[in-house]
Order: structure tokens, then sequence, then C-alpha cells
């Protein structure tokens, strides 16, 4: 019998709901609440068959009708296997290989350490990668690195963070996909026959002075490769090097030079600044200074110490800083705003000079016409204009470089300049306009007078704007070389293409966010016989035979990195980083007028819909798109996995196709969403149509980096796999980032999606709590804690209102130390020893997913894949669920939450397993026995915090080679059948434990960190001995803003969290109450 | 109707509703044997090794600590197993042209390591650590048995959790001083009452933790 026909609701269509019965459910919804989702909001049915199984729809386990025939045989033969196979076999017997010299330092069992570099074209983050046995295996930052460390604590309190790129980059490195050979013309040959073709083609082009030759590269911040540049155009003077970056800082560099004149660098001192207005910026994760910029922004954000002890605040300091983000697209940052301002990039530029004409920018005029948020500029500019020197406008990565230029006018006017922003030299070591790049050297192919071009890493096949159509005129030059990972789209086109080693493979180097040079060294031999940037461009120096090592140690031998050589490269290749090589700072002045360039850019606007490009939260530009931990990771707000889509807002989803919410479909296990066609002049892609809550009205968002079709296994659009739509079909050189004239299509076809946002959902409980600033500082008296021991007290915070109060007594009643659901000896057990828990801030939470990734490096976390994902059976331990407060329309805020085990002391997984696989230790922490696990998942049903994960099927790969290089070999690694959860990286408590036992001592606040807590850039999470006063953990959870998630269970969690606080300009009316200014601008 | 069976057949059946429950408890018995014994655990099996190298010559007649060649024993979770450089130490110059050492200078020549076979294979899921053991007081014997007596080693335990528990449970029946530990011929448990009262003297010493603490499930498992 099929499933069908015992669950037929599970295979029913559900149709999407009309806008006016939406509307009539949101009606009325409205002021403190917190959501997750549209649906949720809207208390669609559908919404609680999710909110009421764990793994909805799960019962759909078997995809193909099994009669009662078959099912028997399938069970016998099960039975009579596992009799054979449980009492017959032995392990199978094992060698042991080892070293015939063991390297020194190496001792098997104890991994080793390595400083170094991940290189990006904004700046390179430092690296501390793990290395067991000679296998890289796990990433984190390097605690005295500028850009992922803290070097400007002292030692021992030095944190680092980092980002899901370069976490995730480890997993790259073990790719199966990549490239492994050297392909001529598609035939497998060897590096030697490349050099010899390279050398009889130069010796023609040579005698030319190297006319023909031509460079393309992605931006090169690597001082070595910038040097070897120079010494080919040097060796043949009339070659020419060309850059593309798809997704590179060229608005920034155009924005510098339109302002100064010149391209200087921009760094941004979020430490030092008090209000921080971003016009369109994603500093919190915009790839570059990412970490440094979310860790400084933070800290200057976080409650200070005295106000949480009820005192007084301290004359002339700022207890919190205050964000104001204008933006075209929901980001991050914006979620983490004080005051979001949502408007339509065309709002952009007259919005900017509003601010800048309201400071009294030198050259600016207020723009004639009507201004978005007109209201709230005077109050914005007021406060600017009284924290001079301390407050920092930041413009948009990707805003057109005439935002950029106005940014810095604001700045110089607010005496910012040199303060909180500060000028340098370029980091990019040829930084021209890009596009304008790409262009001539199209123009030469078209005269013919391109003959040999060597494309540098890079995908401009997928990448180069859509009207250059790149890919025609690629095949007209006579002679084509690529150097890349993968053998992606342009190798495909190009005659030779050589695999490119990873960054853990190669000896090179590259300048940080500042400038600071990271020397990136090898962990591993190449896996795949790759080159080096340096090797490969070696090939076109008079000696091409030379070892990335020579190449770099050489570079840095001529240069004087001070003192005796040998000693100053050991200490940098050890550090991970050359000191004092920050880019040279500048002193600049704004160039005055910019009204002619305002003038342009307003007149260039006209109406319809507009188009914002991004690079994918995920994915970046492509680049990550064979990343299957990358792929499956929630994007942070839409949550999707697997795919990109086009975002809209509620109104214009209202608008155009009258539906509203999601306007999910499920058909089976599948959810369903329209798909819709963009066009965009003359040009068009079909792609998923995703509602967004908080995207301004009129505006569609896609995502670059999808749609590819050479990715590899993973990443690549295949005739039976669809990973995404390609949003570079339809980006143009004259609009790369915002376009406006775009039209919406309805197709009539549905395209299914895997959203995790509705997975795990915990209802409407009180869960999220925040309060502001003021109210904050007015209750700071007040820390009378109704009970004690029990979760959160009596904390002046507000939290927000379940919509489905229990019982109607409300949810707030705290139980006392011995209120408990679950059978407990009076008073518990005591926890003697050691008693580890973890707070978890949602202040300083900005969503940025690196624990997520972490936490599955560090503990084998398999990939699912879409489908499964799309049934709710993602892996990952910690998940990070959003929550949105007020109008579906304009979220006043984004709450992150990052949700592991919370390892309860009554927890409710233990009395329900009927095999003791879960159970508690004498530290407190909840163990999860694999080997006992025999997956009833009666724990993962009793979970009220849905923090469980079962191995439904085999998801881990066995069988591969490279990947089992890549597992960490102090986890167990899991096989299906098995249920599996976050364990506080127990690994590295016992290697903490058994160490510290060893010295005769404790162990030390600060020597645990869990993955998740040792990859936060902004020290969110903090974990730590509860039974030790003075840890950091012991001293969060006895803070005011302290509570325990759904306390009112008794289930006494380790696990809490500290309540957001926010720090909204008393001058400005929150969104709701003043009716919404976006209604004012678009009608 | 004539009887088909006689009446002698209503004593077997009254036997067997009783022997049902004998042969039940019979086989209950016989697995948790079977699953005890060496056949299964694989205990007392010596392993063959592509080098005949024996324990009871270096150990036992010449001498040699542990830590000559298990190096990382003190401080790694791996007691660690020694390079060829170690063996070629001394048999560059004794023994240099022994037949039964080419497999050795072959992979010292040609710089290609010798594959032994494991003769002590934990399952996956344990994460066992010598050096807190070491610390703590647990001599090498304990768990090895008298290697210094092995030609070809062996597993002289069942290496089965139970076994494990044994010592987790009552550390004192077990630890020894920590000057003794590796010292082969040290009584491998404490059975008199003054041996024991010395193994609890040593376990307050040693700051052994709390029972509940080392039958925790994560103390073993992760």
């Amino acid at each position: 019998m099929h499933i069908k026909d015992t669950l037929p609701e599970l295979y029913e269509i559900r149709r999407p709901l009309k806008a006016a019965e939406v509307q009539r459910r949101l009606a009325g919804k409205q002021g403190k609440e917190y959501w997750r989702s549209l649906e949720e909001l809207a208390d669609r049915p559908e919404f609680d068959e999710l909110l009421h199984r764990e793994f909805p729809r799960q019962a759909a386990v078997w995809d193909e009708s099994v009669d009662r025939r078959s099912f028997l045989k399938l069970m016998g033969a099960s039975l009579a296997l596992a009799g054979l196979t449980t009492s017959c076999s032995y392990q199978p017997p094992e060698v042991v290989v080892p070293y015939v010299r063991q390297p020194e330092e190496l001792v098997p069992g104890k991994p080793l350490f390595f400083a170094t570099a991940m290189p990006r074209a904004d700046g390179a983050v430092g690296l501390l990668v793990r290395s067991n046995e000679g296998r890289p295996t796990h990433i984190e930052g390097n605690p005295d690195h500028p850009t992922s460390g803290t070097p400007e604590r002292p030692a021992e309190h030095r944190v680092a963070g980092l980002d899901i790129f370069a976490q995730a980059s480890i997993l790259s490195l073990y790719d199966p996909d990549r490239s492994q050979t050297v392909l001529d013309r598609g035939m497998i040959r060897d590096y030697t026959a490349f050099l010899a073709e390279i050398r009889s083609g130069l010796s023609g082009i040579g005698a030319r002075q190297g006319a023909g030759l031509r460079f393309l590269t992605e931006t090169i911040t690597s001082p070595t490769a910038a040097g070897q540049m120079r010494d080919i155009l040097r060796r043949f003077p009339a070659a020419r090097w060309h850059v593309y970056e798809p997704a590179g800082a060229q608005n920034a560099t155009a924005g510098a030079s339109l302002a100064f004149g010149e391209p200087v660098n921009t760094v941004y001192r979020f430490d030092r600044a008090d209000r921080v207005l971003s016009l369109d910026s994603d500093f919190l994760s915009a790839v570059g200074a990412n970490i440094r910029h979310a860790r400084d922004f933070i800290n200057r954000r976080r409650v200070l110490e005295h106000l949480r002890d009820g005192q007084a605040a301290e004359a002339g300091r700022e207890p919190m800083n205050r964000l104001y983000a204008v933006e075209t697209t929901p980001t991050n940052t914006g979620a983490k705003a004080d005051h979001r301002l949502p408007l339509k990039p065309s709002e952009l530029i007259a919005f900017a000079a509003a601010v800048a004409a309201g400071v009294g920018a030198a050259g600016v005029s207020a723009p004639a016409g009507s201004v978005p948020h007109a209201d709230k500029i005077p109050a914005i500019v007021k406060d600017l204009q009284a924290h001079r020197g301390r407050s920092i406008v930041i413009p948009g990565e990707y805003a057109p470089p005439v935002v950029h230029a106005l940014a810095h006018a604001i700045n110089a006017a607010l005496g910012n300049a040199g303060q909180t922003v500060l000028y340098t030299e370029p980091i990019d070591a040829n930084p021209v306009d890009q596009v304008q790049s790409l262009r001539e050297l199209l123009t030469d192919i078209d005269a013919g007078q391109v003959e040999m071009l060597v494309i540098v890493g890079g995908n401009p096949v997928y990448t180069a704007p859509a009207d250059f159509d790149f890919r025609s005129r690629l095949e007209k030059v006579r002679f084509r070389v690529h150097l890349s990972p993968h053998n992606d789209e342009t190798s495909e086109l190009c005659h030779w293409h050589i695999p490119e080693s990873h960054y853990l493979e190669t000896w090179s180097d590259a300048r940080a966010h500042d400038g600071t040079v990271s020397i990136i060294q090898p962990l591993i031999q190449p896996l795949y016989k790759g080159r080096s940037v340096h090797e490969f461009l070696a090939a076109f120096s008079d000696r091409p035979e030379r070892s990335g090592y020579d190449l770099v140690r050489e570079y840095w031998q001529a240069q004087n990195i001070g003192g005796d050589f040998e000693q100053s490269w050991r200490r940098a290749v050890h550090d991970g980083f050359i000191p004092n090589t920050q880019a040279r700072e500048r002193t600049v002045s704004p160039r005055g007028d910019l009204g002619a360039q305002l003038a342009a850019a307003q007149t260039a606007q006209h109406g319809g819909l507009e188009v914002v490009f991004r690079p994918d939260p995920s994915v970046y530009d492509g680049r990550y798109a064979n990343n299957g931990w990358l792929q499956e990771l929630p994007k942070p707000l839409t949550k999707l996995t697997w795919d990109n889509a086009a975002l809209v807002s509620p109104a214009t989803a209202r608008q155009l196709f009258n539906i509203a919410e999601n306007a999910y479909t499920y058909r089976g296990t599948e959810l369903e969403v329209p798909l819709v066609e963009v066009r965009l002049q003359g040009k068009a892609v079909r792609a998923p149509l995703v509602v967004q809550p908080g995207q301004p009205d009129g505006v569609v968002t896609v995502h670059l980096g999808y749609g590819r079709t050479q990715a590899g296994k993973v990443g690549s659009t295949t005739d039976s796999t669809t990973v995404g739509f390609n949003a570079y079909q339809i980006r143009t050189s004259g609009a790369m980032w915002y376009a406006a004239g775009a039209e919406l299509a309805a197709t009539g076809d549905v395209y299914p999606l895997s959203i995790t946002q509705l997975h795990f959902n915990m209802e409407g409980r009180d869960i999220v709590r925040s309060n502001t600033l003021e109210e904050y500082v007015r209750n700071a008296g007040d820390t009378g804690r109704e009970h004690e021991g029990g979760g959160h007290g009596g904390a002046p915070i507000e939290s927000g209102e379940g919509h489905r109060e229990i019982g109607g007594t409300g949810s707030h009643k705290n139980p006392g130390p011995h209120d408990s659901l679950y059978y407990t000896e009076q008073g518990g057990y005591p926890y003697p020893g050691y008693k580890w828990g973890m707070a978890i801030d949602t202040l300083a939470c900005v969503g940025c997913n690196a624990c997520v990734v972490a936490c599955q490096s560090e503990n084998n976390i398999p990939v699912v894949g879409k489908d499964q994902v799309a049934r709710s059976r993602e892996m990952h331990w910690i998940r990070v669920d959003a929550y949105f407060r007020g109008l579906a329309e304009n979220p006043e805020g984004v709450h992150f939450m990052p949700v592991p085990c919370m390892h309860c002391e009554q927890a409710p997984c233990e009395p329900v397993c009927p095999v003791n696989a879960t159970v508690h230790d004498a530290d407190g922490t909840n163990n999860m026995v694999y080997n006992r696990c025999v997956g009833t998942r009666y724990c993962s049903n009793n979970c009220p915090y849905k923090v469980r994960r079962f191995n439904f099927l085999l998801y881990q790969d066995f069988e591969t080679p490279s990947l089992k290089l890549m597992r960490n070999p102090d986890v167990t690694v899991r096989s299906r059948g098995v249920m599996e959860k976050c364990t506080y990286c127990i690994q590295r408590i016992q290697w903490a434990k058994i160490e510290s036992e060893k010295e005769g001592r404790r162990v030390r606040d600060g020597e645990i960190q869990p993955a998740c807590q040792a990859s936060c850039p902004t020290e969110a999470i903090i974990f730590g001995d509860l039974n030790d006063s003075g840890s950091r953990v012991a001293k969060l959870q006895a803070d005011r803003r302290n509570y325990a998630l759904l306390a009112e269970l008794g289930t006494r969690p380790r696990t809490t969290y500290l309540a957001a606080v926010r720090n909204p300009n008393p001058e400005i009316p929150s969104a709701p109450s003043t009716g919404d200014a976006h209604g004012e601008t678009h009608g | 109707m004539p009887q088909i069976f006689h009446r002698s057949t209503n004593t077997l059946a009254k036997l067997s509703i009783f022997g049902g429950l004998f042969i039940l408890a019979f086989v209950a018995w016989a697995v948790a044997e079977i699953n005890r014994s060496s056949w299964n655990t694989g205990a007392f099996v010596e392993r063959e090794q592509p080098v005949q190298f024996s324990h009871k010559h270096h150990v036992g007649d010449d001498g040699i600590d542990c830590r000559y060649c298990h190096t990382s024993v003190e401080t790694s979770s791996s007691a660690g197993l020694p390079p060829t450089k170690t063996c070629m130490n001394c048999h560059s110059q004794i023994w240099n042209d022994s037949p039964y050492l080419e497999i050795v200078r072959e992979s010292w020549r040609e710089n290609r390591p010798i594959e032994w076979t494991r003769v002590h294979d934990l399952p996956d899921y344990v994460y066992f650590n010598h050096s807190i053991h070491v610390a703590k007081g647990v001599g090498c014997n304990t768990c090895h048995g008298p290697v210094h007596d092995m030609a070809l080693v062996y597993q002289a335990k069942s290496l089965q959790m139970e076994w494990c528990l044994e010592c987790h449970r009552e550390p004192e029946r077990f630890l020894r001083p920590k000057s003794e530990v590796f010292n082969m011929r040290w009584r491998e448990e404490n059975k008199t009452a003054e041996q024991l009262a010395e193994g609890r003297r040593l376990k307050e010493e040693y700051a052994v933790r709390h029972k509940a603490v080392m039958q925790s499930c994560s103390t073993c498992h992760r």
C-alpha cells in the first residue's frame, strides 16, 4: 500500500492563501510579537503541522510503495542479516604504520596548529589551522592577526573569529571534484608540455615586446604576485594586465577616485565610533574586514559593565553605539540596526545627498525633489553632529561611486576622517576600473590584437557582464590558458587548463584589509599536483620552474623586513604575518564639488521595478558553489538552502501576483513556490519567488553565484538537478549592482525550495527578549528575582508575548529550583567538580553563521542534500533562528538566536530513551552514546528545543578517500540510524581536563572553547565552568539580561541567553506607531 | 482410538516444561561466555608481525624501558609506535647483517614505513588516552599483561567495557606508585588488604576522580 493511501493529507496540494485572507489574519498582529516567518505570523494550518512534528512528513520515508509481501520479505531478510552480522563479525584486522623518520615536534595523537591566511580580494584573513598527523582538519582564526584576531588586547585575553567562507574552505581543499590534471585541449598532459608550448609561444610574442600577450587576473593583493606581474610587464612591455573581480570593491575604488582623485583604501574604526550610518552597507558580513568590523561594532555595543550593576552612566562615555541602516535589501547589518530604513536603490543617492547637505558637507546642496525618510533625516543629522569625530558614515560596498564620494564628504564634514575613518594606500596591487579593464580587453580581442590570453584564476565566462558576450569573444583568441581550481565554464573554452592549488597547499602572501602582509604557508603537499599563482606566473618569466616557496621567500628577502632576514622570516611564517606592514596612512581631502556627478546620477534613474544584485550570502560570487557545507547553510535571513531566489516585499508580491506570505505550497514532502521570470533590458531569467519581510517595495533582489554548469557534482545545474538560477545572465556592465526598469512575469510553473525557516519551530513562547537601552537603564536598580536558581528571574527585560499563552496562565511564571516535570532526587545532583555551561548573548549575535560551519567542520557533520533538507532532516547541531519583530512590511529588527543543545539538567530526552543512549555525565553535560542508540527518536520527540538530529539515511560519505582525510579524528563518525546533537565539543572538554589533570590543576577559564565559540567574531558564545564564580560564563549568567529558554518547563538548561538591548533614537518614533515611512514614499 | 503416545511421554512433557527454563538459562549463559571468550575478544591470540620482533628479548632480556620506543606514552593519547629510525639507532651497529632485520633495513633504505599488525584495537567510538592513565599510576602490565615475557605480543585482556569499568569503578585495585608504572614485574592487581590500603592512599594522592566522573560516558566516548 502506498503511503499516499494511509496519509492522504501529505500528498494533498495546498493552495497558497489569497492576499485578502492573509491580510485578515495578519491584521492586529503587530507590536511586540516575534515571529520567524510570515506563516507563523499568519497562523496558517500548515504551520501547525510543522510545529507539532519535529520532523514533519517524516512518515513518508518510503519513496516507492511497498506491498505487504515485499515488506515481509525485507523484514525477514534484515532480521536474518542482523543475526549474522552481530554474532559472526570480528573487527577487521588493522595495520599500524609508523614513520620511517618521525618529524620533529610531531607527536601522534596531538594536533599541531600552523598560522596561515586565506587570500581574498578585499583582504586576507589570518588563520590557525589544526593539523592532525599532517592532515589539515579544522580552521580557526589567528588571535594575533589584525583581521581575525585581537592583537590590541594583552596576549592572554586574545580571541579570534572567522566567517563562513574561511571556515568552509577546508572542505574545498578536499573537494574530490577539484581539477586534478593539466589539460591540453581536453587531453591529459603534463606540466612540462605546457611550459614547452608557452616557451615557443613567448618566443614569437617576445620579439614584438609582448604585443598580443594579455593577462586577466582577479584582484591581486599578494605582493609577490604583484611583483611577478610587474616583472613580466617589464620583460614584455607591450603586454597588458587586465583585472576583473565579479564582486570586488570596484565601487569603493571608483568612489575614492571620485572624491579624492586617487584610489585610496578606507579603513573604518568601529571601535571608536558611537554613531554609525550605513548607506546600504552590509559591513557586518561583506567579505574583507567583516570579522574585524563585527567585533569592533559589537564591542562598542555591549552595555557597559557599570550599567549592568545599576550604577549611573559615566559622564562623556556613550554606553552603547547606535546604528542607522539605510538599505535596499535586508541584510545582517540592517537586522542589527537600531533604525532600519528600507528604500529603493534609486532613492539612495538622494538620501545620501540630503544627509550630506544636512551636515554641511562641502559642495553638496540638498537634492531637489522628494527624499525618502525625509522626516527622519534631521534627527539622524543632529545625532551625527553631536558625535563629531566619533561617528562613521559607511557607504555600501556595492553602492554607486557617487554615494561613496558623498560618504567621504560627510565623514570629512563630521571630522571623522583621521579619527574613525582612516585612508591608506590601496591594498589592491592594480586598482583600476575593472569593468572598463575587461571592456578594453574585449575591444582589443575584437580588433584582433590579442594573441595569447592568460586567465589567472577567476571564471569570467560565468561571471562577466551579460552584455560583454565574453564566451563568444574568448573563442576568437588564438591561444588561451586558464589557471583555476576546477575545470570550470572558462576552462572548457581554453586550450590549456592548469589546476590551481588550494591556499592550504601553497606558499604565498596576501594583504589584510588594513594592508598587513600575511604569509600563507602550506599545511599539506598539493593533493592533485596543482600549481600556485606564483608557480604559474613563473612560466612567463625567464626561470619558469621555480617553487612557490623560493619565489615568496626571495621576494621578501629583497624587501627589508627588519633585522636578520632569516630570523624575521621565520618569525613571520610562525606568526602568520609580517608586523608593521599596514598600508601607509594618507591624509586626503575631498575635492569639493560633487554637483555634476549628483545631477548625472539623479537623471540616470528611471522607473519600473528595480533590481538589486548581491553576491550570495553562502556561495559568494559562485566560487564556493561546489562546497556542500555552504550550499546547505541556511542563508541568514531567508533561511534558504541550495538555491537562490528573487526576493520581493509582501506588498509587491500582492500587487504583482495577488499572493502573499511566502506563497508556499506543500505537495507531499516538498515545498513549492511560484517560478517567475525576471526581465531586465531584453534579458530574462527564471527564478523562484520568495517573499522577504523587510524588502523595500518595488525592489527585486537576486543573488549571484548560482546556476553554474561546471561547478562540480555538488554545485552544478544538470539535466536532472537545478542548483539555483544564474543571475549573471541579466547583469550588464552598465548596471552591475542596481538596475531599474525590470519586470516580473508569472510563468505558471512552480519550483521546489528547501527553506529551514520553519523547521524546528518552538512555538510562539517566550523565546526572544529585548529591550531598549533607555528602559534597561531606567530599570537598572531593579534586580529583584522572583525565584532563585530557576532560569531567569524577574529581570526587567521585556519579553515577546507569546501568541499562545499556555492555559491562559501566562508563560512567565518561573519554576523554583525543585519544580520539574522530571524526576529528580531532592536537590538534584550537586555537580561538585566542573559544571559546564554556556551563555549566548543575543545582543552580540550578528547571524553570520560562522558557528554553524565551525561546528560542522569540528564534529564531522554530514551534508544531506536539498531533498533531505526539504524533509527537515538537515544535520546542523547548531542553528541560528531569525526572529522578526513588528510589521511584516517593515520589521523593526531581526533577532538572531543560535540554538545548540541546551544540556538541560533535567533533560526531557533522557527518561524516554529505552536504551540509555542519552545520559548525563558527572559535569552535567548531556551525552549522546552513539553505539547504544537504536534510533527510536523518542528523545527528539521529547525535546522542547528541537535540537536533536537523526541520521535517517547514510548521510556520511564513507567512500570518498579525500573526505576521509578531512575528518576530525577525535569525534566519532556517525552512521545511519543514530541520533546526534551538540556535545559542547566534549572532545575539547576532555582534552583540556586531561591536560590539566596531568599538570595537577583545574581547567582554566577560557581554556576550553567549543568550535562555535572559537569561530564567533563577536564573542556572542561563551562557554565555561559555572562552579567558578570568576569565569566569564558565570558572570554572564549572573547578568540582569540572562534568561533561560523555555525556563517554565523546568528543564534547567545549562545554556542560557542574554537578552538583546537596542538603542533607538528617542527622537525617531518607532515604525509601527507612526505608520510606515514606506507608505509615504511609495504610496 | 488408540493412544499415539506412550504414557511415559507425559513425564517427558512435564520435564521439558521445566527443562525449557534450564535451556533458556543455559543459552543465556553460553552467549555471555562466548561473548567474553577470547574467540570473540581476540585475547591471547598472538599476532604475526612483518618483523620477528620479540618484546621478551628487548624488554625481558635487555631491559629496555617501554618509553625508549613508545615515546609519547606520557604526553599523548597514543603511546606512539617507534619509527624505523628507532630500530636503526641500535641495529645499524649490532646485528646489522641479520637476515631477520632485512625488512627494517629495507624500510630505512627505501624510506618506506613498516606495516605492523595492530594488536590492541579498540572500537572507533572509544577514545583511550595513555598519558592520563600513566599520570595517575596505572602500570603498563595492568592492561598489557606480561609484555616482558611475550615473544609475540598478544592482547592480554578482553578490552571489553566491563573490563575497563573494573578499574574505573574501583581504581584502588589497580593503582601503583608512579615510579613503578613502567616496571613490568610489579603486580598487575592489588589483592591483599595491605595492597588495597596502599591503592586507596595513592588514589587520594594522585587525585583520581570520583567514580561518577570516571564512569561518565563522555569520559571515553565522544
